[in-house]
């Protein structure tokens, strides 16, 4: 989905509040949201990418004033809602008071009917897709092109695991993009590596 | 019809309801996220990754392995990822090369090895912009460099995970390995500071 978790090249985002030594935790309610969540991913309630897929479900304009570890707690609490495990209502009656839940989840979708093996050197392009449920591809490089450096693991396939779509694992390319072409002129030169999944991709020349 | 207007609950609220929910369930989550929380605080920290680095220094067939496979190499070390993290692909930095991750969907990262990611690394202003513009941004946190300094940014877009490996300060060659373990910083192993 192109939500606003798609954070990648958008404009207008001041300096990196930046501090050396930065903490990871800032409270104690925040290391126990963060174990929650790992909790529930070791009982098997629900996976890394019905995870991340229920962050990036959360009303907009809560995603982007919570703190991360609020979208976790989020996430957590619309998964064991949805899948049955407590209801809303429990959940507000033991806080007395109203329990921010993510928005409904659209389809999502298996691997692509045609995927192509490649070597590093291959030049590949990132299909022009939008999908309404979960995808790990940046919105930054759609319909972009770039050059394969080196291939990974097979991995459940996200648009198909957040979901309990079935679906084969695939390979990530390690794809290297030059920022100039992901931005024309209007980024500051580098090299940007991303990880896509195979049925993200297509060969050209 | 009446309408209730209710004021939002707390997140130190919301995260006790969840736990008492999932207890009162007999699910023991109270008993289970005491030993997640000491593996937060205690064993997914960034002493882990000061120790790979340390030893890629000293040790060159070491290096050599942990290039090629990272988590491989680190299990030497007694480290370990989650399962889900199939592949660790550390960054080696040379004069000339500087990698830089970041996690422009989320907030991924090897935490098993670097540890948890810091609050900044989490922030929208790190995420949005330092895909687009990277030089500035690492200049604003400190880090000026030189325009011959290639920089690759890389987007922890699936579960592969990784880590930079920062060069060596001339000054500490032939130290011992423990010793080049404390000059190590996480944030040299995000890439956004260099030794």
């Amino acid at each position: 989905m192109d939500g606003v978790h798609d954070m990648g090249g958008r404009q207008g985002f001041g300096a990196v509040r930046y501090t050396q030594n930065a903490q990871a935790f800032h409270a104690d309610w925040e290391v126990r949201a963060n174990s929650l969540y790992a909790f529930a991913v070791r009982r098997g309630i629900f996976n890394m990418d019905e995870y991340r897929h229920a962050i990036e479900r959360m009303e907009p304009r809560h995603y982007l004033a919570a703190s991360y570890y609020e979208r976790s707690l989020t996430s957590l609490a619309t998964l064991l809602v949805e899948k049955g495990v407590v209801t809303r209502e429990e959940l507000e009656q033991r806080t007395q008071g109203h329990f921010p839940l993510a928005a409904p989840s659209a389809p999502g979708r298996s691997n692509a009917a045609a995927r192509e093996r490649f070597e590093p050197g291959d030049r590949v392009r990132v299909r022009s897709e939008h999908v309404p449920g979960h995808i790990r591809m940046p919105g930054y490089i759609r319909g972009k092109t770039g050059v394969v450096v080196s291939e990974s693991p097979a991995y459940p396939f996200p648009d198909a695991h957040a979901h309990a779509v079935e679906a084969e694992n695939e390979p990530t390319y390690d794809v290297r993009f030059r920022s100039e072409d992901l931005w024309l002129s209007a980024a500051e030169p580098a090299l940007v590596h991303v990880g896509v999944f195979q049925s993200y991709l297509e060969r050209t020349s | 019809m009446q309408s209730v207007i209710q004021r939002t609950a707390s997140v130190e609220q919301r995260v006790e309801a969840i736990q008492a929910a999932l207890d009162a369930r007999g699910m023991n989550a109270t008993e289970g996220v005491e030993e997640l929380d000491h593996l937060a605080q205690e064993q997914w920290i960034p002493k882990n990754g000061t120790r790979v680095v340390a030893r890629a220094w000293v040790d060159p067939a070491f290096r050599a392995r942990l290039l090629a496979n990272g988590r491989e190499a680190v299990g030497e070390l007694g480290l370990t990822l989650p399962k889900h993290h199939r592949h660790l692909v550390v960054l080696e930095n040379t004069a000339t090369v500087q990698n830089i991750i970041c996690c422009t969907l989320c907030s991924c990262t090897a935490f098993t090895i670097i540890g948890l990611p810091p609050d900044w690394y989490k922030d929208l202003e790190y995420r949005s912009r330092v895909v687009r513009e990277s030089r500035t941004v690492l200049r604003e946190m400190g880090l000026d460099l030189s325009p011959e300094v290639e920089i690759r940014v890389w987007d922890t877009t699936a579960d592969t995970r990784y880590m930079v490996l920062p060069t060596q300060p001339p000054e500490t060659i032939g130290w011992p390995e423990d010793k080049l373990a404390e000059i190590v910083t996480r944030d040299s192993m995000i890439g956004v500071a260099r030794l």
